[in-house]
């Protein structure tokens, strides 16, 4: 019996160090991307390559997602505010929801399950192809040609996609509850431009969405270049940047958020 | 003709952790050679490689090339030298987002200041040399792995090379395809004096094209010699890899405790 829980607690420790140690690992190797970064730099169309690929094929999944999420803000929010009379508040309601929530954390869940996982299988099959290899072996490295211009290009992306949602979905509310349902266009707007301070919520939007580009793109090229060279070992790694990505997604939330509207009322 | 050695390999050991895989080996090539490493599976002959190229840290002994021992370089030195060497890789490695073309041609763009139509001339001319000329529009997935290989083979010669590694270049590969390629290895040697390494199992091909022949075995070198001499060899353990023999110094059982005594017959009336 002892022997049991010896063994569970020595699991536990084990998987311990072996988290903590990968940790260690992961930040070394996002070091090692910036300091890399020099070819990006330079050779900047090995970046615009990369940003067509992370940031336009993702712009389907973003363009229709944000238009429902807005419907629905838009439905909701105008059941629920018309029982206390204050339907003209539905506009503000959507664009604060969007801008300061739903816009960065959707979409960088999207993004995550689009294009994370798309760097982290690309990455991982060359290196199970032993592409990255024949890279070193031909005196290119790796990480500041394959995994450099992705991880920039995905930052880039990120606050682009994360706006464009949000937009869709302050237009998705729009045609719910102004065109279907038949609020004053004047208010739904004029209450929004109102409501809406570029300095809290726009600019806050937007840096939660630079933090979530980070985030997510560092874990899917860190995943791919560390995958098992396997195809078990592939796709281990491409779940693994969906799931880690979007938990790190709603805890950054949680931080940031907690940062940038203490007192804002 | 007589020259000096390009890689001298000497008291060479490797271990991974504490499993040893290679014990003191010690070899020599010299420019324009075509030398075979041959081995069973698992012998350490493709960390051979991986230490020629200073992908890996020996445990003892050293490897020098042109002169310069690998293992001591600097990052930045060693990636000079590695233009310098070419590998092909048992399967190619082609870069599958990039075209037939731009495979050939990456190398040029990457280390070389060469305008688009210099560049555009040479990589035909790489391929001319591998047969596939018409073949440079191509995407990796549309070629066959002979063929892939071949273009590898251009892509690793694109620099001009003084060393050529060829890890396990006739795996899978149809009687034609083999042949083929076999004769591009000492083709582009006699040619261009470029020194080649082959990794290999298929005897029968690559002692058709090699000047010498190392063999392998429990990390240390078993034999070794010209492909005249292998095939006269009475040596135990060339004499069952050359023929292919079932049984030998390498067993045909895995070591296992007496067959009666796993059949429960331990009074051996079996």
């Amino acid at each position: 019996m002892s022997r049991h829980i010896l063994s569970a607690i020595q699991n536990i420790g084990h998987r311990a160090i072996e988290s903590i140690w990968r940790l260690g690992h992961a930040s070394r190797f996002f070091v090692l991307v910036l300091l890399k970064s020099g070819t990006s730099l330079r050779r900047f169309n090995l970046v615009i390559r990369e940003l067509y690929f992370t940031g336009v094929l993702s712009l389907i999944i973003i363009v229709v997602s944000g238009l429902f999420v807005g419907m629905v803000l838009g439905l909701q929010g105008y059941e629920t505010l018309q029982k206390y009379g204050s339907e003209s508040a539905v506009g503000t309601l959507v664009a604060l929801s969007l801008v300061r929530e739903l816009g960065p954390v959707v979409a960088a869940l999207l993004f995550a399950s689009r294009a994370g996982s798309a760097i982290t299988a690309e990455i991982g099959l060359m290196k199970a192809t032993e592409q990255l290899a024949a890279m070193g072996m031909m005196a290119v490295d790796p990480v500041a040609r394959v995994v450099a211009p992705r991880f920039w290009a995905g930052v880039i992306s990120m606050p682009f996609l994360a706006a464009i949602f949000s937009v869709m979905g302050v237009y998705g509310g729009y045609l719910v509850t102004v065109v279907f349902i038949g609020v004053d266009e004047g208010t739904y707007w004029s209450q929004m431009q109102s409501a809406v301070d570029f300095r809290f919520d726009i600019l806050n939007g937007f840096i939660k969405s630079c933090f979530f580009g980070v985030a997510v793109t560092a874990i899917a090229v860190f995943e791919g270049y560390d995958a098992p060279p396997t195809a078990e070992g592939v796709s281990g790694a491409t779940t693994r940047t969906v799931v880690t990505s979007s938990l790190v997604i709603l805890g950054l939330d949680f931080i940031l958020t907690a940062f940038m509207f203490r007192g804002v009322s | 003709m007589v020259s000096k050695a390009l890689i001298e390999i000497n008291g060479l050991s490797f271990s991974y952790d504490t499993r040893p895989i290679l014990n003191g080996i010690d070899m020599s090539m010299r420019r324009g050679q075509v030398v075979a490493i041959m081995g069973g599976s698992g012998s350490g002959k493709t960390t051979l490689l991986r230490l020629i190229s200073g992908a890996i840290q020996p445990t003892a002994g050293h490897v020098k090339f042109a002169g310069e021992v690998v293992h001591e370089l600097s990052r930045d030195a060693l990636f000079k030298l590695r233009r310098k060497m070419g590998m092909l890789f048992q399967f190619g490695a082609l870069f599958t987002d990039l075209s037939v073309f731009d495979n050939v041609a990456f190398q040029m763009r990457e280390h070389t200041d060469l305008p688009e139509s210099m560049i555009r001339d040479l990589v035909l001319m790489k391929l001319h040399a591998v047969g596939l000329r018409g073949a440079h529009h191509l995407m990796p997935n549309e070629l066959s792995g002979g063929m892939a290989r071949r273009v590898a083979l251009a892509r690793s010669i694109a620099l001009d090379p003084m060393l050529i590694m060829y890890d396990e270049p006739f795996t899978g590969l149809d009687p034609i395809s083999l042949s083929v390629i076999g004769n591009l290895i000492r083709r582009l040697s006699n040619s261009l004096g470029i020194t080649s390494i082959v990794v290999t199992h298929d005897v029968q091909e690559s002692l058709k094209i090699v000047d010498y022949v190392y063999f392998i075995a429990d990390g240390v070198i078993a034999a070794q010699g010209t492909p005249k001499e292998v095939r006269e060899s009475v040596a135990p353990f060339v004499h069952q890899f050359v023929h292919g023999e079932e049984d030998g110094p390498v067993p045909f059982h895995y070591p296992a405790q007496a067959y009666p005594q796993d059949l429960g017959l331990e009074d051996n009336r079996v």
